[in-house]
């Protein structure tokens, strides 16, 4: 990764966060924390790491992104839009009545959205479905997922991470984005689900935990990913929900909840202040 | 019926698959620790390639099948019918309906026929389930011949369906190298104007038994096999309303939310007409052979044909 690339996938995550600031704000609801905090994994893979075009949205071979953690709709809404699938004025839509932009992501109206999700513990397992699938037919494509920390204490993913092994899906990678936070609470104190690194290395996947915020960090764990074979491939990304933001951080009030008026302009101001920064660089 | 051959309709979806498979190369086949009970085996002993056991997890079976067709390929899945309808339904409901992905569920082991497991694996209500399910086709064959057809048919459709399959053997009455199925339509069994009874699984072979009981009775009755639920052969229903007045439903099922609602709903706003339902009430199965609990429930000929009669005479 080139320092211009570095940059520009800055610039673009931060462009991410103003979009999840910005759709929520417009929609009066949805999940601005972990949007915020997974902004750097959703500008990665839409700017570096999915082989995927928005002219060509459906071409066979592009890699697939499930959000196995749906109601980060408005992180990847931004990203796509960021990447050309869709306009940008059309995140402002978001949630509201006649919109295709779905509260949870919709694969039949999102143009770039691979697979329906928003009930926790799904996403992965079709995900599991599309990688074996892709074997099948001999398609070079890779499979990504994006779950949340809270989302793993849903039985079902577990049943995935031991389909994923058993078949060998070594062109499967999940990403758990742990920023420790769920809508109770604390994630150690709702139903802890650490140690997770062990988990998954029980389950038979090879897995790496890095700084999600941290693009160094992240190219190195997704060039990993590829290099493992007979196994499925997993990051658990140390983050932090509510991510550049700054009344927004560590916050679990914020896992679900709209900026008013005010606390938009903050938070824009915020984001348009490091943009420029970034953008100077 | 003592020399008709009784095959059980699972039996009818194992072949079906594994004679689509030897023709599609896109099917992929999903089981959950049943492939023996359901029959999917008989398709993977020929493609174990193609044939996923993924274990004891019918929730990541469903959202994997949808992944599998979101590729391209047509996904069957299979558990018994209360863990693929019941278990699984949240995973069914977001996954596979509301994406409307070609996804097949094959759910054997429906109904109270079951048997001796007892009620905790006598599935009672997956037609109710499954037809709340926006788009979600919903069948269930009278016998072999009709289930193989009819899993050819579902996979020639476009998005996801149901069928329930049986795990007792019933009697083949359709002739296999002239019988043609389409989904949505319903089937005459029998010709008849004092009254019609409509029925679906093995409760059509107990129908057409009361309707030759009822002929002898001087009451003619009209069997018709509705193997479809969901769509509905509205246009089945209104003739038979029309022209026999009364209509009787016979399902292995609740009479909450299965073909005997799907008949009164349909009748009730395009042209109302009394209706007897004839299903288990609102109460869980027990343990027994299947032919005993099916006559303890009037699921049967003598029954069908005691409460035909009663109400084309009432």
């Amino acid at each position: 990764m080139t320092a211009n690339e570095k940059k520009m996938l800055m610039v673009n995550a931060c462009k991410v966060r103003i979009g999840v600031i910005e759709s929520t704000h417009a929609a009066k609801a949805g999940h601005p924390g972990g949007s915020l905090s997974a902004a750097e994994l959703f500008a990665w893979l839409y700017f570096k790491e999915l082989n995927v075009d928005p002219k060509d949205a459906h071409k066979w071979d592009r890699d697939r992104f499930v959000l196995s953690k749906g109601h980060c709709a408005p992180g990847l809404y931004a990203a796509l839009a960021l990447r050309g699938f869709f306009p940008w004025e059309d995140l402002k839509t978001l949630r509201h009545i006649g919109s295709y932009l779905q509260g949870h992501p919709d694969m039949k109206s999102i143009p770039g959205v691979d697979m329906s999700t928003g009930s926790l513990g799904q996403g992965i397992s079709a995900a599991c479905g599309m990688a074996l699938a892709a074997k099948l037919q001999n398609n070079p494509c890779r499979v990504y997922t994006l779950l949340g920390d809270g989302e793993i204490q849903e039985g079902q993913v577990w049943e995935a991470m031991m389909f994923a092994h058993h078949y060998k899906l070594d062109n499967l990678c999940a990403v758990i984005d742990n920023n420790g936070l769920q809508i109770d609470g604390p994630v150690e104190e709702v139903m802890s689900p650490y140690p997770i690194l062990d988990k998954l290395r029980a389950f038979g996947w090879e897995a790496v935990e890095v700084d999600g915020h941290d693009f160094d960090a992240l190219e190195g764990a997704f060039a990993q990913a590829k290099t493992v074979k007979g196994r499925p491939f997993a990051i658990v990304m140390k983050t932090t929900k509510g991510k550049g933001v700054s009344f927004m951080e560590n916050q679990a009030g914020w896992h679900g909840k709209a900026p008013n008026d005010e606390q938009c302009e903050l938070a824009l101001d915020e984001l348009n202040t490091e943009l420029a920064r970034l953008e100077a660089m | 019926m003592a020399d008709v051959k009784k095959i059980a309709t699972r039996q009818g979806y194992g072949e079906a698959l594994r004679e689509l498979g030897a023709v599609h190369d896109n099917i992929v086949v999903f089981d959950a620790d049943l492939a023996g009970s359901t029959q999917t085996a008989m398709f993977g002993r020929v493609f174990p390639d193609r044939h996923f056991n993924c274990g004891i997890a019918e929730g990541n079976m469903m959202a994997a099948a949808a992944g599998a067709a979101s590729m391209g390929m047509v996904a069957f899945a299979s558990s018994f019918a209360m863990f693929a309808a019941g278990r699984a339904y949240e995973q069914v409901r977001n996954s596979i309906g509301y994406t409307g992905l070609n996804v097949k569920i094959g759910a054997s082991h429906g109904g109270i026929s079951v048997g001796e497991d007892g009620a905790t694996h006598q599935c009672l209500e997956d037609f109710a389930l499954m037809r709340s399910i926006p788009g979600m086709v919903v069948m269930s064959p009278a016998d072999a011949v009709e289930a193989k057809a009819m899993v050819k048919a579902a996979y020639e459709h476009q998005g996801p369906v149901y069928m329930r399959f049986g795990r007792s053997p019933v009697p083949v009455f359709h002739d296999e190298d002239t019988f043609t199925f389409t989904i949505g339509k319903g089937e005459v069994m029998r010709e008849g104007t004092d009254i019609a009874i409509v029925a679906n699984g093995l409760l059509v072979a107990e129908a057409v038994e009361a309707g030759k009981l009822l002929a002898d009775r001087g009451v003619s009755a009209r069997i018709i096999n509705m193997a479809t639920i969901k769509p509905l052969d509205e246009e089945i229903v209104l003739k038979a309303a029309q022209e026999c007045g009364k209509i009787v439903t016979c399902e292995e099922h609740s009479v909450i939310g299965g073909l005997g609602e799907a008949v009164c709903s349909l009748l009730s706003e395009k042209r109302p007409t009394p209706v007897k339902r004839i299903g288990t009430p609102d109460v869980f199965g027990h343990s027994g052979p299947a032919a005993a609990l099916l006559e303890q429930f009037g699921l049967c000929a003598a029954n069908i044909a005691k409460v035909a009669e009663e109400f084309a005479r009432g």
